[in-house]
């Protein structure tokens, strides 16, 4: 497989986003050195994909950091760092850089680039720039893929999906109560990201 | 739902707004937000979000020109937030409400998943049309208390976690259904009435764990059943039943509704 996905959210049509996921990638530490030099060929959000879990998920963070670009309120240098900080559950920017961000020990990358932000050199093809400086192997970019890759402990953790007002594994009368690991994974994940696109968008009040 | 829509009164605000004509060309197929509702408050609108396969119900809260600019911008958001923040809680522990998606404050819209099915107030004008036939009404009655359990559960959960509704009205309750096929075209089935109950419009929601507040939170529903529906006297105490049932505080607070509904009368003999 060749190429990412570019695609256009609703009402986001001026601002077509490409996202490009990859397994076993061998040279994150240049990659991430790349954007801490800031590089200009290389204006992308470039994620650390255990973390997320499905492809809302992700699109989500796109919408806010766009919305908040088009308004003139980014939180963060620009649209891309403004990605990686919309996954966050709290204000801490360096927090969520740690968290969502690349790393030197990422080996799952999904790499967003905005295609319409300003101040972008245009690169004709994502795709092909992605595909010659990631050392990878590309995989699709759906939530089957996001499924298998995503840390779900972790991902849980970061938004404290188990704490406050024991949620969770609780008794329940109303016959909804279920032993842990019952539900199938996919309602799971479903249940999850309902949960965690609602702290990504209230948080920054 | 689309045809007795009213013209746009207002302009909803980027980027949810139409695209401007000069563009228009150059961009794709824009979905183009689809008015549902306007409340003294707030408009809601179905649109898609994040993709074209996935609707949200988007409630916009436009400006209100007669209140102080700086004072509206804190209360809308103020608002938004307090909706926002007790549906992703409910989400959490469990209770079916619709997930938060997107929000933004300052230009005052709340995007929530869409419920793919009908208010309780809805379906019960739409059952309780043809009680003059009792056949119909006799048959539909097993389904009807069912639903009513499931009503009186859910309120039971949102209460057992701590939240107060605060305005809890058959519009503000809706039944996602099981089955969607043909609803609008053919006539009801026995079946129709299977599904789950989803507690919408949090906007006036708060934190309690008063048993007073909870027993107002069920009498207010008590009187919406009672005048909006007034054929459907015997379904309420169903929802009462399954709510004493559903937690362990439930039985108090339907002892304490028992004085708020002595006030309530009193209130209204005083004129
Ligand atoms: N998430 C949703 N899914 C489907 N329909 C909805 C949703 N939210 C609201 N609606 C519809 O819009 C109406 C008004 O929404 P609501 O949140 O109750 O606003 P208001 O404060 O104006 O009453 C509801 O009665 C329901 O018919
Ligand atoms: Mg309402």
């Amino acid at each position: 497989m060749a190429d990412g996905t570019t695609l256009q959210l609703p009402h986001l049509a001026s601002h077509p986003v490409h996202i490009s996921l990859f397994a076993d990638v061998a040279n994150a530490p240049f990659l991430r050195q790349q954007l801490l030099e800031g590089n200009s060929a290389f204006e992308y959000a470039f994620l650390d994909a255990s973390t997320i879990i499905s492809v809302n998920h992700v699109l989500a963070a796109v919408f806010r950091a766009v919305n908040d670009l088009l308004h003139g309120r980014l939180k963060s240098r620009n649209v891309h760092s403004e990605i990686v900080f919309s996954l966050s559950p709290n204000n801490n920017i360096a927090e969520s850089f740690r968290r969502f961000g690349i790393s030197d020990t990422t080996r799952t990358l999904l790499a967003i680039k905005v295609l319409n932000s300003p101040a972008t050199d245009p690169i004709p093809d994502p795709s092909s720039h992605l595909a010659t400086h990631v050392q990878g192997q590309r995989v699709p970019f759906n939530d089957a893929t996001l499924a298998l890759t995503a840390e779900i402990p972790r991902v849980r953790k970061i938004y404290k999906l188990d704490s406050g007002g024991d949620a969770g594994g609780r008794k329940g009368k109303g016959g909804k109560g279920q032993p842990n690991g019952a539900m199938a994974a996919n309602s799971t994940i479903k249940e999850m990201e309902a949960v965690i696109l609602g702290i990504m968008a209230v948080k920054g009040s | 739902m689309a045809s007795t829509a009213p013209a746009f009164v207002h302009t909803l605000p980027a980027p949810f707004a139409p695209v401007p004509l000069a563009d228009a060309d150059s961009l794709p197929p824009h979905p183009v937000p689809e008015l549902i509702t306007q409340g003294a408050e707030a408009l809601v609108y179905r649109t898609h979000f994040l993709t074209t396969s996935t609707l949200c119900a988007l409630k916009y809260r436009p400006k209100k020109s007669y209140r102080h600019p700086t004072l509206d911008a804190r209360l809308t958001k103020g608002r938004i937030l307090a909706e926002a923040r007790v549906l992703v809680r409910c989400r959490k522990e469990g209770l079916a409400v619709p997930a938060v998606m997107g929000a933004d404050w300052e230009a005052g819209w709340l995007a929530t998943e869409w419920i793919d099915g009908q208010t309780i107030r809805a379906y019960l004008d739409d059952y309780l049309h043809g009680i003059d036939d009792a056949n119909v009404v006799a048959e539909q009655q097993e389904e009807l208390m069912e639903l009513m359990a499931r009503v009186g559960e859910s309120v039971g959960k949102m209460h057992e976690i701590g939240i107060v509704h605060g305005d809890l009205t058959t519009s503000n309750l809706m039944l996602r259904p099981k089955n969607k096929s043909g609803r609008e075209s053919s006539a009801y089935t026995n079946r129709d009435l299977e599904g789950d109950v989803v507690i919408i419009d949090f906007g006036l929601a708060v934190q309690s764990i008063q048993d007073e507040d909870k027993a107002v939170d069920l009498y207010v529903l008590e009187r919406a059943f009672g005048s909006t529906h007034p054929q459907a006297e015997n379904l309420f105490p169903e929802v009462l039943r399954a709510y004493g049932e559903s937690h362990k505080g439930a039985k108090v607070v339907l002892k304490r509704l028992e004085d708020v509904r002595l006030r309530g009368r009193k209130k209204s003999m005083l004129g």
